[in-house]
Formats: C-alpha cells, sequence, structure tokens
C-alpha cells in the first residue's frame, strides 16, 4: 500500500466513547505533522451554574456531569466540601463510601473492558457482533456490570445519579441484611473478573511504549479511591489542595475542555495504568496474584494493555467490596453533623437553617480528590458564611489526560505509517479508547461570558 | 447526517438511532443498564445509530430515533431538526432533553454572572444563551421524563413502540409511589421539604425512602399545585430564595416549576 507523502485522517464521531468527540491526524513529507483530539461537545457551564446554589447540593449537581462516573463527582465534591467546611466523616461513612465506589469501579470497568474497548481486539464493530461469535463472554461482563450497578443501587439508592449522598455521609445507611445480599452476587463476580483477567491477558497488543508521568491517589497502604495524598511518578506527592495549585488548565481552539499540565508544564496520565503503577504492591491478594499471572508489569506502559490493568481493578473492586460487606456496620448517625445555613429547600429541615448560619463563619475553602474510574477527579470550591457556593472549580480526568491521548496518536500514528489508511485510522481510534475518555465529563467544566441581544 | 436511502416500517426489523444532544449521557447508560434485557432488545432491533455502542453508522430514515440531551448550541439548533426529518418516531429522554436539564440554570443567570474566571478564550466557543428542550424545536412523539429515566420505564416505552401500542408510563404524583412503599410522610411528620406532591412518579419514590425531600427529578407530574406547595413550605420555615432554588433545579425548565421558582425570584 503506498499512498501520498501528504495526507491527513481521522474520525469526526468516535464510537464507543462517552459523550462527543473525534480526531484528527495530519501527515506531512511522511512524517506526523499535526494530532488533535477534538472534543465538540456542547459545555454545559457547570463550574458558572453551581454559584450561588447550596453546598449541600454539590454532589446532586456535579453528578450530573457524567453519568458514567457520577459517584466519582458525588465523592470528590463532598471531600471538598468536607474539607471546606472541617468536617471528619466516621470510618463507617468512609467505608460505605468506599464500597459505593467499588460499584461504580466495577460497573464502568466492566462496561468499558466488555462493551466499548473489547471489541476493537477481534475487529468488531461493537459488542453486538461480540456476542454473535461469543455470547456467554458477553453475557459475563453484562452480569460484572450488573453487579457493580447492584451495589451502587443498594447503597446508593440507584445506580445512576445515586440519591443516598450527602456532604458528611448519607441520608440513611442500609441495613446490614441489604448489605449482605451484596456477598453472593460480588462472589461470582470475583470468579468472573478472574476469568476476565485471563481473557484479556490473551488478547493481540501492538507493540507501543508511553513515557507517561503518572498521576495517583495513594492512600496508606490501600489501593486508592476515595481519597489519600497525590502522587506521581516524578516524585510529587502533597494534598488536595496543593494539587489544585499544581494543575494549570490551558483553553485552546479545538476542544470545548480545557487541557491541564502539571506546574504548567508537563503532561502527565492519569487512570488505571498510573494507578497500577504507583500502588500495585497495594492490591488485594487474588488481584496482585491475577496481575502476576497476566504477566502484568510495574509499571504497564502500553497503552493497550489497559484494559488488563482495568480487568485486575475489577477483580480488586470485588474483593474489596466483599470485605467491606462482610465487615459492614451501619454509620450511625449515617452524615456527620453539619452547618445548614438557607437549608438547600428540597431534603432540608427548614428550622435548621438559622442554627447553621451561626456556625458557618467567614468564607471557606476546600479541595478534594477521588480517583474515578478514570483518574483523579478534582473539585475546589470556595463556600460563602450563608452556606452558598462562591467558586467552584472542577478538574475531570479527561481533561487531565488529553494532552497525553493526543502523545499517543502521534506515537501510534508515527509506527503505523506504513499501514493502509483505514486501518490506521482504527489503530488510532483504539489509542483514543484505550484511556476510556469521558467527552462529557471534560467538556462540562468551561465558564462563559454569554452575549445576548440588547 | 444523510437522509438518504430507505429502511422503512416495512422492513422486518425496526431501525433504531440514539442521538446525544447536551447532557450527561446518563439516560443513554440507563438503556446499557438494562442487563437481562440489552442482547434481545438490540437483537429486536437494527442498530442504525448508536455511538456510545457501535462504530455502525447507517443512513437514516430511521424508525425509531431516542434523543437524550437538550439543545444549547446553533449547531444542535439545526442538527435536530435534521434528526426529527429522519425519524419516523421520535422519542425524548431524560430531563434534559425534555426540560432542558440542569444546564438550563443558565437561562436564569445575568450576563454578569457568567464571569469567565477560568475561561481565557470565549471566541472558541459557540453556544446559545439558553439549554431549552427539544420538544421546543420540533415535534416530539413522546417524553419520557426523568433525571435520570428510570431503565425500567424505557423498556416499557421501546416494547410498547415494538407491539405498536401507547406506552403505560403514570403522571400522577410521587406520594402514590411513597404511600404505596409504606414511607411516613416527610412533609407532613417531619417538616422536611418535598417535593413529592407536585412531581411525576416514576423513580419509585427514592428519595423519601431514603429520608429525604423529593427534588423534582421526574419533573412535573399532571395537574399539579405548585403554589399551595410553596404557602406549605414557607410556613414551614423556607424561605423565598430556598422556594426559587428548590423549584429550580434539573427539572428548572419545565413550565409549572418555571413559573413557581419565578413567583419566588426577587429579580425578573
Amino acid at each position: 500500500m503506498t499512498h501520498s507523502r501528504d495526507y491527513a485522517f481521522g474520525v469526526d464521531a468516535l464510537a464507543r466513547v462517552e459523550g462527543e468527540g473525534g480526531f484528527r491526524v495530519v501527515v506531512r513529507d511522511g512524517a506526523v505533522s499535526e494530532v488533535a483530539l477534538d472534543i465538540f461537545e456542547p459545555p454545559r457551564f457547570f463550574e458558572a451554574l453551581l454559584v450561588g446554589r447550596s453546598y449541600r447540593e454539590a454532589p446532586d449537581i456535579t453528578a450530573r456531569i457524567c453519568g458514567i462516573c457520577p459517584v466519582a463527582y458525588q465523592m470528590s465534591s463532598c471531600a471538598a466540601m468536607e474539607s471546606a467546611l472541617d468536617i471528619v466523616p466516621s470510618r463507617q461513612v468512609v467505608d460505605l463510601r468506599r464500597l459505593l465506589y467499588c460499584g461504580e469501579w466495577l460497573q464502568s470497568h466492566a462496561l468499558h473492558v466488555y462493551l466499548l474497548h473489547a471489541p476493537d481486539f477481534f475487529g468488531y464493530e461493537d459488542a453486538v457482533q461480540l456476542a454473535a461469535h461469543d455470547k456467554p463472554v458477553v453475557e459475563r461482563g453484562l452480569a460484572l456490570k450488573k453487579t457493580g450497578n447492584k451495589i451502587m443501587g443498594t447503597v446508593g439508592g440507584r445506580a445512576v445519579h445515586p440519591v443516598n449522598v450527602r456532604v458528611g455521609g448519607f441520608y440513611k445507611a442500609p441495613s446490614p441484611f441489604e448489605i449482605s445480599a451484596l456477598a453472593e452476587p460480588l462472589r461470582r463476580a470475583l470468579d468472573a473478573s478472574l476469568a476476565t483477567v485471563e481473557w484479556v491477558a490473551g488478547f493481540d497488543f501492538p507493540d507501543v511504549t508511553g513515557d507517561y508521568l503518572f498521576v495517583a491517589l495513594r492512600d496508606e497502604g490501600r489501593y486508592p479511591i476515595e481519597g489519600g495524598r497525590v502522587v506521581s511518578s516524578g516524585g510529587l506527592d502533597c494534598t488536595p489542595a496543593e494539587f489544585a495549585d499544581a494543575v494549570v488548565e490551558e483553553h485552546v481552539a479545538r476542544s470545548t475542555a480545557l487541557h491541564a499540565r502539571l506546574f504548567g508544564q508537563k503532561p502527565y496520565l492519569t487512570g488505571p495504568l498510573a494507578r497500577y503503577a504507583l500502588n500495585a504492591g497495594a492490591l488485594t491478594p487474588l488481584a496482585a496474584e491475577a496481575a502476576r499471572r497476566a504477566q502484568l508489569e510495574v509499571p504497564c506502559r502500553n497503552p493497550f494493555r489497559s484494559i488488563v490493568v482495568r480487568a485486575v481493578e475489577m477483580v480488586f473492586a470485588c474483593e474489596e467490596a466483599l470485605r467491606l460487606v462482610e465487615s459492614y456496620e451501619p454509620p450511625e448517625p449515617p452524615a456527620a453533623d453539619m452547618p445548614d445555613p438557607e437549608g438547600n429547600g428540597a431534603g432540608a429541615t427548614p428550622g435548621a437553617e438559622r442554627a447553621g448560619a451561626e456556625r458557618a463563619g467567614a468564607e471557606r475553602a476546600g479541595a478534594g480528590v477521588t480517583e474515578a474510574p478514570r483518574g483523579v477527579l478534582l473539585h475546589e470550591y470556595n463556600v460563602g458564611p450563608d452556606g452558598l457556593i462562591r467558586h467552584a472549580r472542577i478538574v475531570p480526568p479527561t481533561s487531565q489526560n488529553q494532552l497525553t491521548i493526543e502523545a499517543d496518536l502521534r506515537r501510534v500514528a508515527e509506527a503505523g505509517l506504513e499501514l493502509p489508511p483505514e486501518e490506521l485510522t482504527k489503530r488510532a481510534e483504539v489509542a483514543v479508547r484505550n484511556h476510556d475518555p469521558c467527552i462529557s465529563c471534560a467538556a462540562h467544566f468551561l465558564d462563559l461570558t454569554l452575549e445576548r441581544a440588547p | 447526517m444523510s437522509v438518504a436511502g430507505q429502511v422503512g416500517l416495512a422492513h422486518p426489523k425496526p431501525s433504531l438511532a440514539v442521538w446525544k444532544f447536551a447532557s450527561c449521557d446518563g439516560c443513554q447508560v440507563s438503556l446499557l443498564d438494562l442487563e437481562d434485557q440489552l442482547l434481545d432488545l438490540l437483537g429486536a432491533l437494527d442498530i442504525s445509530y448508536f455511538l456510545e455502542v457501535t462504530r455502525t453508522v447507517v443512513d437514516g430514515p430511521y424508525d425509531l430515533a431516542i434523543v437524550e440531551g437538550s439543545v444549547t448550541t446553533p449547531a444542535d439548533a439545526e442538527r435536530i431538526k435534521a434528526v426529527r426529518a429522519a425519524s419516523h418516531f421520535l422519542v425524548t429522554v431524560g430531563a434534559c432533553a425534555t426540560a432542558g436539564g440542569i444546564q438550563a440554570l443558565r437561562n436564569y443567570a445575568d450576563t454578569g454572572e457568567y464571569v469567565p474566571t477560568v475561561y481565557a478564550n470565549p471566541a472558541y466557543i459557540s453556544s446559545l444563551p439558553t439549554s431549552t428542550p427539544v420538544s421546543a424545536h420540533v415535534t416530539v412523539d413522546f417524553e419520557l421524563h426523568g433525571c435520570p429515566i428510570n431503565p425500567v420505564q424505557l423498556l416499557e416505552v421501546i416494547t410498547a413502540y415494538l407491539a405498536g401500542r401507547a406506552p403505560r408510563i403514570p403522571d400522577f404524583p410521587v406520594c402514590r409511589e411513597c404511600k404505596a412503599a409504606g414511607n411516613v410522610c416527610l412533609l407532613v411528620a417531619e417538616g422536611v421539604a418535598c417535593l413529592g406532591p407536585v412531581t411525576s412518579a416514576g423513580c419509585g419514590a427514592l428519595c423519601p425512602t431514603v429520608g429525604r425531600g423529593c427534588f423534582g427529578c421526574f419533573g412535573p407530574a399532571s395537574t399539579v399545585n405548585t403554589a399551595s406547595l410553596s404557602s406549605r413550605l414557607a410556613a414551614d420555615g423556607a424561605s423565598q430564595e430556598s422556594l426559587k432554588r428548590i423549584f429550580r433545579g434539573f427539572t428548572a425548565g419545565a413550565p409549572e416549576f418555571e413559573k413557581e421558582s419565578s413567583r419566588h425570584d426577587p429579580q425578573p
């Protein structure tokens, strides 16, 4: 196959990713001259619309940024608000949050591994074609996803945009009986996730190595989910608030998302590859054993093998969720005591408003970081003495990964210039999908000046 | 999007197209959350356009179109017309598509309130000043409410379409589901602000069941009296500001809630 030395290829609307985006690669004189991940998802201006709303509404409102990882938004917003208001949730609340989050990791990873990513390794257009050739395997993926959703339903009230999460904890603690009903499906899911690791480890992976700066949380010897310090493979080790200062975002023409750099200079990668690189030693025993059997090196720098890391994290999520189910103690009270200035209308006890207003003093600021399935999710808020949000900043994983995804696109294009254009385009699509981009998330944190006709 | 080709209702399997506008993807995810029915469902339809699921793109017209998301950009205001023109039966799903979604809060913002604190280059962005439901732009054949929609209700809508009958989706208030769930009324017993009396059922009274007031994500029920509920909440101590906020939430753009929130907004 020969073609001209000057050409461009790309995809206008990427399939099997969350949200709407595309990419372009320009080749000049036989070399890659330009790559761009285009995000044209319409911006929804969450950071602007949060201003003037009650701090209590942040978990519910920010959940609506993403239908695939709403719990991540709820957990990062709670962490940031609790930091701002000096609220310390109980150990039981933290454990129950971790269980809820395990459910989200399981459903999100199962969705990505089975329905979005795996079809690429067989040359199928979608999981429906995959099911036509191997129905049991797709059913196994759907069963895993269902178990994740069941955890979210039991703890959070529903799978998409859970209703039971509040700043300080939960509205109602699930009963031990309800939680114990998760054990059986989780045991089956553990087996299914072990089988998943074996399945994906046997895929044929292009030989690509990324020179990544990894960024993830680290949480006192546990595999990080709902909190911890922010660390990097370059030696960073800081609090969420310090991380908020270190991340600098820039706005470019081709995207309704901002591009994040660490200290304004270095692109970095967050997500499963980064978590695994920086925390492999903290995996639960069966997950660690599954990684070893899959010959998953630490760190893994082949982005195509991120599917194996996700599968290993599914094993971890099942093991960890089982441990939390078996040791469950209902938090009592279900949420920490907290100020309630101005109530929030819905769900508030109006009588508490005045008492709360006295407790809240001057404007408070706080930052929170948790591990969304796709990587670290930063929230930062300022809350006024009236309990209303004065300022909000949300930095989702995909905007942090955007520059690195473009670097991967360039790497894959350069390594594949001899391939027929259609095959190269497909491989480049997978290079984007490797990082499970959540484009709805990335596009939604712009602020905007509206111009209206006079 | 091309409208060439001919699939048509005579085709043995109806074709399905799923479109995304400004939204979180959660309602599409709710379709994928029908794990036990998903493969049968996708097998009963020709998936002609569903980017979240497949690379396959088939030109329209489409028998059944499912639209998620609100219209917020000039380009999307044109795109929804093309989607309508290519669709025999168009169903909108979720609070964004049926009421403008949480992003419709921009409809109430002054220019000065949307300060470009983070955003450096406004020239790169093309956005309408409002977020509006699909029905404000084109004729919609059926609206399914919820933020997010209830997957079981979506299954009912698709099943009814395949069977050629009307979907059975209730529009009575959440209170009825709440009573059926055996909950003590939060509004009456504890004075908790709850939109259950004016919000459409469909979720199964999830919020009152965990002890918090309903915040209206399924939009207004039929023939509701929002002013009466506001009087009751005010008597329990809710301020004008919190009354404005409670109705100005995930379904702020629904006409009944929009009218009620504006009654409590000092800035017209």
